[in-house]
């Protein structure tokens, strides 16, 4: 078996600062993306004198180039706070800052002009140190104003950028006595620094009833920004701890790339700030190159046997191409698997070694992947009680072929084959699974065992009838196999067995249902064709017909039937009055059977009451006449 | 025997007819309306079992008006009959009105259940 040697490849970059958890990148391409993307000037200059100088210190600090006619734009709103009177001295602050990057061409006398009214030197200086200092808590921190008793961070920071411009400002020299006692103080509010559980340092404020709370950006970059500001004034170096420092690289790095143009600055100028001060580790928080270095591997031990280390101080080469440090000649016995690799950075050149701050060790999780070697990979029917082989078949687990058996509920199922590294150890996989799935797709999945190199399940059928559901029938067979570090995992069907199990007893558990298909459940279903009702069957017309006819008839025999019978109108009213109303009678009612077959054919029920209402009290009026007068001639009669 | 039975049947017959040509012509005219009443019943009773009972309710409304008149028919033979002791204080043109009256509702009703 072949084994290439490894080189070792270490990329600075890619290392970086990592302790088990987080990865710090420095400033990349994406940092610099982002930022010309947030950094939109609007119309074709920013908003606000503050804002340009915001979006012109990062362009300056990551290299961006600024187009031709920002600048001229810039430069224009510029010159205008400058020449104007009535710019307040914050305008003034940014307009002078914005020129210091842009160097916009102005005339002398504007800056003659500007000048002589705030004061260069200052004449009291060692007065202004005094007031500034008389603000500082005794904790570090500092108070706004004289007015306000509340201290914070932020305040301590804009403080020692002001104390730094005073003393940078002033026409003697300031006391020692003094700085003296800022540098205190400064040695005081890093001890108020806070750090999380992954390295990294921030400041942030106590209090939280602050009128405009800062963030832990805003205020670690203010103090930041005062320290370097200070530092450069003064003659002798500040000794300030290197890991809080580079905790706060940390810090500022891990936030990736901010949405916020504010973040954004901060970040950046807080690590230009760093950079200047070249306080950073062994690659530039900015990506620059690092000074001469030795990187040392200091330990190698596999993650699961921490105490004995494969490599021991082994220090590693600089390929100056490619500006990486590699390891050459990895030992024999690294097998596959996952290792910590702890390294230790130190600065060759001795006097540099107070400008740059080093991180401690720092550990590497590093996962060495192979190919791992399957063989002699069998199946195999085995009968119950002898244990003798019934049908076994080869396997080839690295190609495409199947192979199908059969079983029934009285024998066994073995499914057996070796692994082993590259080197010839053995290798215990995470994932070592059979998985047997039915027809119905019912699954059952199994873990296969193992004892140094060999890995072997056997499926007793007879204890698995019930856990089977009794289901007979063909099942797929299907092996997985995988780890972290293997590069040939596999998950493969490698065939079906046909297996043959008795009938289920009355009481036995029924197989779960399956997840239905989603598209059959709540797919379109098929197109229902409403079916009304179906008309009545209606007789043949004729038929109604005749027998319209055949109703009628009765009719004509009544009034045949009554002229037989010798019927006569013979006491009909003949004087005009009874004779009228009479008739009117026998209208009255024809009007109301006439009523009847209107409303049957038309009418709706309330028009006919209403008319019926009408007519019938008309016509008891009349038939009450007309009966009455009729009764009275009969009774007139009688009695004659 | 069956000859005298049939006799006998024959003179129950002639006897009822001869009885009968002595009742008062109005009592006559009401049975002879009775019977057209009841005859057209028959005959649509007849149509329904031909044709099927679609739609009952006409069925019923005309089976039914044919009914009631006849009832109400039957109902003034008795109110108007001179030998009925029971109504002899009611005036005949009294029982006619009421006749008239309910006939009407009746078909009031079977007009609105006709459909």
């Amino acid at each position: 078996m072949a084994r290439s040697p490894l080189r070792f490849l270490v990329l600075i970059l890619a290392i970086s600062i990592c302790h088990a958890a987080g990865i710090f990148h420095p400033i990349s391409d994406s940092h610099r993306s982002a930022a010309l993307d947030l950094f939109k000037p609007v119309d074709g200059s920013f908003a606000s004198l503050e804002e340009a100088y915001e979006a012109l210190r990062t362009f300056e600090v990551l290299g961006i180039e600024k187009t031709a006619e920002l600048s001229k734009a810039i430069c224009k709103s510029v010159l205008g706070t400058l020449e104007s009177s009535s710019s307040t001295p914050k305008d003034l602050f940014h307009a002078l800052g914005v020129n210091g990057i842009l160097k916009c061409s102005s005339k002398e006398e504007t800056f003659e002009d500007q000048t002589s009214k705030t004061d260069l030197h200052l004449s009291d200086a060692e007065g202004t140190f005094r007031s500034i200092k008389a603000l500082s808590q005794s904790d570090g921190r500092w108070r706004y104003s004289s007015n306000n008793p509340e201290s914070s961070t932020f305040a301590a920071g804009i403080a020692l950028e002001a104390l730094s411009g005073v003393v940078s400002l002033a026409s003697s020299e300031i006391d020692q006595f003094m700085i003296g006692a800022v540098k205190n103080d400064i040695v005081k509010l890093f001890d108020s620094i806070e750090k999380y559980d992954d390295g990294t340092f921030y400041f942030d404020e106590k209090l939280v009833n602050m009128r405009e709370q800062q963030g832990p950006l805003a205020t670690t970059s203010s103090v930041v920004r005062g320290l370097t500001a200070f530092s450069s004034v003064i003659t002798e170096s500040l000794n300030l701890p290197g890991d809080k420092i580079l905790g706060i690289a940390k810090f500022f790095l891990g936030i990736g790339i901010p949405g916020d143009t504010k973040n954004f600055f901060d970040q950046v100028d807080l690590l230009a700030c760093l950079e200047n001060n070249r306080q950073v580790k062994v690659n530039t928080v900015l990506g620059s190159h690092a000074p001469p270095l030795t990187v040392t591997l200091v330990r190698a031990f596999s993650s699961s046997a921490r105490d004995n280390s494969i490599i021991e101080n082994q220090e590693l080469k600089f390929d100056p191409q490619d500006a990486v440090y590699f390891l050459d000649d990895l030992p024999a016995s690294f097998d596959v698997g996952e290792y910590i690799f702890v390294f230790k950075m130190l600065v060759q050149d001795s006097e540099q070694q107070t400008v740059y701050a080093t991180g401690t060790l720092t550990q590497v999780p590093i996962y060495v992947t192979g190919l791992i070697k399957i063989e002699n990979a069998k199946i195999a029917v085995l009968d119950s009680d002898l244990g003798s082989v019934e049908t076994q078949k080869k396997l080839d687990l690295a190609g495409e072929s199947t192979v199908s058996v059969s079983a029934n509920h009285l024998q066994k199922l073995r499914l057996s084959f070796q692994m082993s590294t590259p080197l010839g150890n053995a290798f215990k996989p995470h994932q070592a699974f059979l998985r047997l799935r039915h027809e119905t797709k019912v699954e059952h999945t199994f873990v296969v065992g193992s004892s140094g190199k060999k890995f072997e399940i056997t499926l007793d059928f007879l204890g698995l009838v019930e856990k089977f559901f009794y289901l007979s029938g063909r099942y797929d067979i299907q092996l997985t196999v995988g780890d972290a570090v293997m590069e040939n995992s596999l998950l493969r069907e490698i065939g079906y067995v046909e297996l043959d199990l008795p009938e289920p007893p009355e009481n036995a558990s029924r197989p779960p249902p399956q997840p239905v298909d989603p598209y059959t459940r709540y797919g379109p279903k098929a197109e229902i064709t409403h079916i009304f009702r179906a008309p009545e069957k209606r007789p043949p017309e004729e038929l109604s017909l005749a027998f319209l006819v055949l109703t009628i008839l009765p009719l004509f025999g009544f009034i045949i039937g009554l002229l037989r019978l010798g019927v006569n109108l013979k006491n009909f009213p003949t004087s005009a009055v009874p004779a009228t109303f009479a008739v009117i009678f026998h209208l009255g009612i024809a009007a109301v059977l006439l009523l009847y077959v209107l409303f049957w054919l038309k009418l709706d029920l309330f028009t006919t009451l209403k008319t019926l209402c009408f007519l019938g009290v008309f016509l008891m009026v009349v038939g009450h006449r007309t009966l009455s007068h009729l009764a009275s001639a009969s009774a007139k009669l009688k009695s004659a | 025997m069956a000859r005298s039975t049939g006799k006998d049947a024959q003179a129950l017959f002639h006897s009822l007819r001869s009885a009968y040509a002595a009742t008062p012509t109005t009592l006559k005219i009401i049975d002879l309306y009775v019977g057209f009443a009841v005859f057209t019943a028959l005959i649509q009773v007849v149509y329904m079992a031909i044709v099927g009972s679609f739609p009952f309710n006409s069925f019923l409304s005309g089976v039914l008006s044919c009914v009631g008149t006849a009832v109400l028919a039957v109902c003034l033979r008795i109110q108007v009959n001179k030998d009925n002791k029971e109504f002899k204080d009611l005036p005949p043109e009294r029982a006619f009105a009421d006749f008239v009256l309910c006939n009407l509702v009746l078909h009031l009703v079977i007009m609105n259940f006709l459909g």
